[in-house]
C-alpha cells in the first residue's frame, strides 16, 4: 500500500492546501473514497463511493499485487463562478488495495452506477473453500 | 494537479486536466462560508459544494447511490434543506472487512445568498451528484451603468 495515496486534506486546513500549491509543493490533495469490502465463498467484492465520476473518468488497474482505483470528478464549473462553500476540495479519488494470490486478478469485473463503483474479484476455482463434512 | 501523479501515466487523466484545474481554482482553497453556523464537520454525508455566479447559485450534493425520488429538496426563502435515506443492503453469508460507506438517513441545511429566487429552482442527478441550481433575482444582478 502506498501511504502517499491516502493523504487527505480538508476543512480547516484548506488555506494550507492552497498555499502549498502556489509554491509548487508536491502535496496534492487526493480524495480517499470510502469502501465496503466483503468476502464470500466465490470471491471478494468491493464497493467504493466516488460521486461525480463517470465511466470514462474511471481507471481500474492491477499493478503487481495492488489494485489501484482512480477516478476524477467531472463537474464543469460554470461561467464566472466563485466558490461559497466546499466540503470537497479535490477532484481526484485514489485508493489502492493489496491483493492476495488466491484471487483471480485477470477475471476482475467492475461496474459503476450513480457514483458507486462495484468491483468483484473471484477466487481461483481450485482454491474456493469447500465444505468439509464432519464424519460422525 | 499532476505533480503527485508521478506513477500514473494514464492518458485518461490528461484529458480532464483542464477541468480539474478549474475545479481546484474554484473549490480548492478557502471559501467564505467555511466557518458558517450551519457548516458541518469533515466527512458528513452528503458532502456539499456551493458556487455562485451573477445569474445563479449552484449547489453540488455528493450523494452516491441515492434514488432521486427518495431525496427531498426544499427551499424556503434562502434556506435549502436536503434529506433522504441511503439504503445499502447487507450481503448475507459474507464476511465484512470494511464498512466505511454512509448508510441510513441524512439531512443537511444550508443558507444560500439572500437574493435567490425560491420559485426558480432546478435539480438534476448525475453520476451520484445532485446539482441544484437556483436563479438569483433580477434586481440583484450586476447592471452596467451607462455614463452620459
Amino acid at each position: 500500500m502506498n501511504t502517499q495515496t491516502e493523504v487527505m486534506q480538508r476543512g480547516a486546513d484548506g488555506a494550507e492546501v492552497a498555499q502549498s500549491r502556489k509554491t509548487g509543493g508536491a502535496t496534492e490533495s487526493v480524495l480517499r473514497p470510502p469502501v465496503d469490502i466483503y468476502e464470500t465463498g466465490e470471491g471478494i467484492t468491493l464497493h467504493a463511493d466516488m460521486p461525480g465520476v463517470s465511466k470514462d473518468r474511471l481507471s481500474l488497474r492491477v499493478e503487481g499485487n495492488n489494485l489501484l482505483v482512480e477516478g476524477s470528478i467531472g463537474i464543469a464549473p460554470q461561467e464566472q463562478m466563485t466558490a461559497l462553500y466546499a466540503d470537497v476540495r479535490a477532484t481526484v479519488y485514489r485508493r489502492s488495495f493489496a491483493l492476495s494470490n488466491e484471487l483471480e486478478t485477470d477475471k476482475i469485473e467492475a461496474s459503476l452506477k450513480d457514483g458507486q463503483l462495484t468491483v468483484r474479484i473471484p477466487k481461483r476455482a481450485e482454491l474456493r473453500a469447500r465444505r468439509i463434512e464432519v464424519q460422525s | 494537479m499532476f505533480s503527485a501523479l508521478s506513477y500514473s501515466e494514464s492518458p485518461l487523466f490528461a484529458e480532464v486536466r483542464r477541468l480539474e484545474q478549474e475545479f481546484d481554482e474554484l473549490f480548492g482553497s478557502w471559501t467564505p462560508w467555511a466557518g458558517g453556523i450551519r457548516s458541518l464537520p469533515a466527512g458528513t454525508f452528503p458532502a456539499i459544494n456551493v458556487g455562485s455566479n451573477p445569474d445563479s447559485v449552484v449547489v453540488y450534493v455528493f450523494a452516491p447511490g441515492i434514488d432521486p425520488k427518495s431525496l427531498e429538496v426544499s427551499l424556503q426563502e434562502n434556506v435549502l434543506s436536503l434529506s433522504g435515506q441511503r439504503e445499502i443492503p447487507e450481503e448475507q453469508n459474507a464476511t465484512y472487512y470494511r464498512q466505511e460507506r454512509f448508510r441510513g438517513g441524512f439531512r443537511r441545511v444550508i443558507t444560500l445568498p439572500e437574493d435567490v429566487d425560491p420559485d426558480k429552482v432546478e435539480a438534476n442527478y448525475r453520476d451520484g451528484i445532485v446539482q441544484v441550481t437556483v436563479q438569483r433575482r433580477e434586481s440583484a444582478k450586476p447592471r452596467q451603468i451607462e455614463i452620459h
